[in-house]
């Protein structure tokens, strides 16, 4: 009997090592472990044998089963591990294939970098201001300290809608209604579309933007002018770029400064995008003329302030490399994919 | 500006290196735009002597010349001219040598025989008539200079100037001027700059005999200085005249002209000079134009004068539009005898409006405008009379007429030392600053700054800083930080507008920029129809073109255009979005309001009318503006651009009865209009007014406690009925257990009647207080069932 129950084990194991699969498993399974299979068969036998034998047969039946059992157990496993190998190969994608997610739109260069700036701005703790784009000539020119025939009018070539009105030809108008409905300290920038009868072309247009800076408090010096241009291009480059100033015009700030900044693109030695110069301008900028903050009702005596502006569209061109600005606005879809 | 730097140098005399000479008036203020040195892109040009000429053997037009060039055995050069012979001093580019334009020269041969260089002509050096009067334009340039065989030609013509473009802002019209440019450039340098003197000795004879001069309007027109010279010669000027108007950018005409260029060149102030034939009456009236006047300007031209216009004028008629242009007729001719010299101060705003409105901006405008201060009228007349007595080329009468109603003194602005150093940020001493004031020309006593006249820019302590700093030096302001705290945030129309950018484009959508302006005509494109209140935009008087002529009243049009163009790219299909202002006129004389709008526009890839009501409902969902009812966009729905959408399928969605967006599939007609090919939809939300609808604040709502109740319901009616309206009939019937009602199913076809559909829902029901029971969701699918059936909805 011994010898029976040891056959049957190698019987068993032989064909564990040929099943191919759970079913053909489980047929095993049955056939030697099952109440009607092979093992139970001998086990009824049991009872023929000596009290002396029982136990020890008993003993060697139990782990034959054990070991039927375990070696059914981890051929199942087995066999789970290459069924599931084989899935897994079968399901194999071309991972290079295009995803299938919603496509995300985009903002328009002009715009991102807009958000970009009042961000900076924001981080610096300036407000952000906007005023009418359709706007009496006192706020674009007459507070401004261009009386109507100033000449330097002629470098902002107007759209008229009446005598007294026009499309701003700059974002400072903002300054000057902030300034009358506000008090010091004002610290804010206005970014916006200005218009000037310029015809289209590549470095042209009659529709742009500006962003324009403010600042007035006691005691601000142009210093203080110094150090935000250096702040600003540190936040907007992120790099210790050095800066210019000279001596400029602007009717509505006196002193008048141009800031440039070292060419971002080739660290001041001259390339083509600073045409050769090592610098580039940043923004016009000043301290507020004496009569514009009179003009809006705040003491030159007791207050001073500074003012910076500058055009978007050449930064952004020059961000990316744009050579065309009519671009910007053609909204082509390639073009605008490509930000 | 163009400045000569050899007329620089006769006032201040340095050996300029002229690219730090350009930089170091850049950063005191004087700005250069580029500088050019005459004659640099010739090379190998020399002067030769043509030892003979005669002709080609092989050739009716060639002749063959042997020239010396200076440089031992003569050489043999071919050429086409027919004004060359033996002895004439001409110009010749050698073997190697390169002209203006790029032109290159080699030796070579022409019909056979050697040249080993050419003879040039005025064109091909780069030169005019103008530079060289005694010239033909058309053959070699035969010198009449002083030179020597063999040297170079720059040298020999005097083509080796240098001219500095300066861009002079307008507050600087002192810098329009040699003279003006010198004293900056002695102030930056720190030397000290000469006044000019000029001096005449006159021949005598008294003006007041000759002409008189009347100032008949005193606010145009601050001073007038007549000068007479007689019996005047005129020719060409001196070569080194010439010279300096060549590379001041200014034309040589004759001596009388030429003088008066160069004064205003090295001075500031234009000045004019008349023919004394031709003044009638003998009398000089400085005053408005008559109406119906005209006058023909020295250019040729018929002006019709108005009576705002300033004029110079004789007895009968105006002889010069006063700081503009002078007449044609009084001008200087060959057979002039006796000329009238004008240095006078006119009003600048004046002078601006009248060059303006005749359409000519002149050298002489262009200064006039910008405020010249009337004492620099004698200086630059004296200046005058000096070079008609250099150039020996008339007589001076040593008595002169000058009108002067009202001189000006000099300006004054309180020395404030320390105000100065608080405004700049700076450590300045005062003596410092003294000096750099000294060096422009201001004089500092007890604590008051003396303005010299030319400087009409200074009137407050401001300027003074402005000035300091420009010598101290704008970069050696040291950068400091704003002191105090700034509170800083987005105002709440910011916020909606960074929320309304997010949502588009995590929408898929692509942000456009279009002009503010449009064509009236793209009212038509967008079938507004004739009487629409859309129509009545803000005009512009001066537009560059139609097409940018009004103000938009719509967005629609601007995103349309944009879609037509990327269809017509070829752009399978475009997702876009634009947040812009519209202008809508108020009253007359007032501003327009500039609400502010979302307009959407959509074709290709699976677009249809419900993908854009999606991305409307997304775009309120993301705005957290729930509870939005949608009506057919029809009659009178708040937006005047229902008819650029297909009648069937658009819609208006409102909030609290308040209309807020429209949207829908774009009109056959109207993509027509636009040339697109495919279907198109656009949609427009009205920004500014989702302001005041936006729910503040979000509270959360407990999660369910307890489990729902799900049924489905399905019901036949007419095909004519909104779903809106079934949904609305359920709702109320349900009552507030209802959580959530969906659609699932709109069918229309087999087994269904003619003009009826089919519509299916799935209701979940709640109770937040217990477990709905089977018998509480019966109940209210019977309230339901009950609700349809008496409006003629068929539940099955």
């Amino acid at each position: 009997m011994k010898q029976a129950l040891e056959r049957i084990e190698q019987a068993a194991k032989k064909e564990l090592s040929e099943i191919r699969d759970s079913k053909e498993l489980e047929a095993l399974r049955i056939k030697f472990l099952g109440k009607k299979g092979d093992l139970s068969a001998i086990m009824k036998d049991m009872a023929k044998l000596s009290a002396e034998e029982r136990p020890v047969i008993g003993q060697i039946a139990n782990k034959v089963r054990t070991d039927i059992s375990e070696a059914i157990e981890k051929r199942a496993e087995e066999l789970k591990a290459a069924a599931s190998e084989l899935k897994l190969k079968e399901e194999r994608l071309d991972v290079t294939l295009p995803g299938r997610a919603p496509k995300l739109g985009k903002l328009h260069p002009l715009d991102s970098v807009m958000r970009e700036i009042e961000d900076i701005f924001i981080g610096m703790g300036f407000d952000i201001a906007s005023g009418p784009e359709v706007e009496y000539d006192y706020y674009n020119f007459e507070a401004l300290n261009l009386p109507p025939d100033h000449p330097a009018r002629d470098t902002q070539d107007t759209f008229y809608i009446s005598d007294k009105i026009l499309l701003r030809t700059q974002t400072s108008p903002i300054q000057v209604r902030v300034m009358e409905k506000k008090k010091p300290p004002i610290r804010i920038v206005a970014p916006g579309r200005v218009y000037r009868s310029d015809a289209v072309d590549a470095t042209h247009s009659p529709l742009f933007h500006q962003i324009e800076g403010l600042v007035v408090d006691k005691g601000i010096t142009m210093t203080d002018l110094v150090g935000i241009s250096k702040m600003f291009i540190e936040r907007l480059y992120g790099e210790n770029l050095k800066i210019r100033l000279r001596p400029h015009h602007f009717p509505f700030t006196e002193p008048s400064a141009e800031v440039d900044m070292e060419c971002f693109n080739c660290g001041g030695k001259g390339c083509s995008m600073c045409k050769g110069e090592g610098y580039i301008e940043l923004w016009g900028s000043g301290m507020v003329h004496p009569k514009v903050l009179r003009n809006c009702g705040i003491d030159p005596e007791e207050y001073s302030g500074f003012a910076f502006g500058m055009g978007l569209e050449r930064l952004v061109m020059r961000k990316y490399g744009i050579t065309d600005l009519r671009l910007l606005y053609e909204n082509d879809l390639r073009f605008l994919e490509q930000f | 500006m163009d400045l000569s730097v050899k007329w620089l140098k006769d006032y201040v005399d340095r050996d300029y290196d002229i690219k730090k000479l350009c930089y170091d008036l850049t950063m005191t203020g004087s700005k250069v735009e580029g500088y050019e040195t005459e004659g640099e892109n010739i090379k190998n040009v020399v002067v030769g002597k043509l030892l003979s000429v005669v002709p080609h053997e092989n050739s009716d037009h060639l002749v063959v010349c042997q020239v010396d060039v200076g440089k031992g055995e003569p050489i043999q050069i071919v050429t086409g001219a027919q004004n060359v012979k033996a002895g004439d001093i001409v110009p010749v580019a050698l073997d190697g040598s390169d002209l203006p334009g790029g032109v290159h020269i080699k030796k070579g041969k022409l019909r056979g025989v050697e040249s080993n260089g050419m003879l040039c002509s005025l064109g091909e050096l780069g030169l005019t008539k103008h530079d060289f009067p005694y010239a033909i334009e058309d053959g070699i340039f035969i010198l009449q200079e002083d030179c020597k065989i063999g040297q170079d030609i720059q040298s020999a013509i005097g083509l080796n100037d240098t001219s500095i473009e300066f861009e002079i802002t307008s507050n600087r019209p002192d810098c329009l001027s040699v003279i003006g440019l010198a004293r900056e450039t002695a102030a930056t340098y720190g030397m000290k700059f000469e006044e000019p003197n000029p001096q005449y000795k006159g021949v005598d004879g008294d003006i007041t005999e000759k002409i008189n001069v009347v100032i008949e309007n005193e606010k145009l027109c601050r001073r007038y200085i007549g000068g007479y010279v007689k019996n005047v010669r005129i020719g060409p000027s001196p070569r080194w005249l010439r010279e300096r108007l060549r590379a001041s950018g200014v034309r040589p005409i004759n001596n009388l002209v030429d003088i008066t260029n160069y004064v205003m060149l090295e001075y500031g102030q234009p000045m004019h000079a008349f023919d004394a034939r031709f003044i009638k009456g003998n009398e000089i009236h400085v005053r408005n134009a008559r109406e119906g006047e005209s006058i023909t300007t020295l250019d040729g031209t018929v002006r019709e004068l108005s009576p705002e216009m300033l004029v110079i004028a004789d007895a009968e008629k105006p002889v010069a539009v006063a700081g503009v242009m002078g007449g044609e007729y009084s001008g200087i001719m060959d057979d002039t005898v006796d000329v009238i010299f004008e240095s006078a101060s006119f009003d600048g705003a004046s002078v601006r409006r009248t060059a303006r409105k005749l359409g000519m901006r002149t050298d002489s405008s262009a200064r006039f405008e910008k405020g010249l201060d009337p004492r620099l009228c004698e200086p630059a007349i004296l200046r005058a009379f000096e070079l008609v007595e250099m150039l020996d080329c008339g007589e001076v009468l040593n008595t002169k007429i000058d009108r002067f109603p009202n001189p000006p003194k000099n300006g004054e602005v309180d020395f404030t030392p320390d105000w100065i150093n608080r405004f700049l940020g700076t450590d300045i001493p005062a003596e410092k600053m003294v000096e750099y004031l000294e060096r422009i020309g201001f004089k500092v006593n007890n604590g008051k700054i003396s303005v010299p006249y030319y400087r009409i820019d200074i009137e407050s302590k401001a300027d003074i800083a402005e000035e300091v700093a420009r010598f101290y030096g704008y970069n050696n302001l040291e950068g400091t930080d704003l002191r105090g705290v700034a509170n800083a945030k987005l105002t709440p129309a910011q916020v909606l507008t960074r929320k309304l950018e997010s949502a588009c484009t995590a929408l898929g959508l692509y942000e456009i920029e279009t002009f503010s302006f449009i064509s009236p005509k793209y009212y038509d494109k967008i079938n507004l129809p004739e009487n629409s209140s859309l129509r009545n935009s803000v005009k512009i008087l001066n537009p560059l073109g139609e097409d940018t002529s009004v103000m938009r009243t719509t967005v629609l049009p601007s995103m349309c255009e944009v879609l037509a163009r990327n269809y017509n790219y070829r752009n399978p299909e475009a997702k876009l979005f634009e947040l812009g202002s519209e202008y809508i006129p108020t009253v007359e004389g007032s501003l327009p309001e500039e609400p502010q709008r979302l307009a959407i526009g959509v074709y290709g890839g699976e677009s249809d009318f419900y993908s854009v009501k999606g991305i409307v409902e997304s775009i309120f969902e993301a705005l957290n503006i729930c509870d939005v009812d949608y009506a057919r966009a029809e009659g009178d729905c708040g937006f005047g651009e229902t008819a650029m959408f297909h009648p069937g399928r658009s819609a208006v969605a409102s909030v609290d009865g308040k209309n807020i967006a429209i949207f829908g599939e774009i009109h056959p007609d109207v993509l027509e209009n636009y040339g697109i090919g495919t279907k198109a939809y656009a949609a427009k939300i009205n920004v500014s007014e989702l302001l005041e609808i936006i729910p503040a604040e979000k509270t959360y709502k407990p999660l369910p406690k307890f489990p729902a109740a799900t049924r489905d319901i399905s019901m036949i009616c007419d095909d004519e009925t909104p779903v809106a309206t079934l949904e609305k009939l359920i709702k109320t019937a349900v009552g507030p257990i209802l959580e959530k009602l969906s659609l699932f199913d709109v069918y229309k076809g087999e087994q269904i009647a003619e003009g009826k559909k089919s519509v299916a829902f799935s209701l979940v029901m709640r109770s937040k207080d217990a477990t709905l029971t089977d018998d509480q969701a019966d109940a209210a699918m019977k309230r339901v069932r009950k609700a349809l059936g008496g409006t003629g909805v068929e539940v099955r």
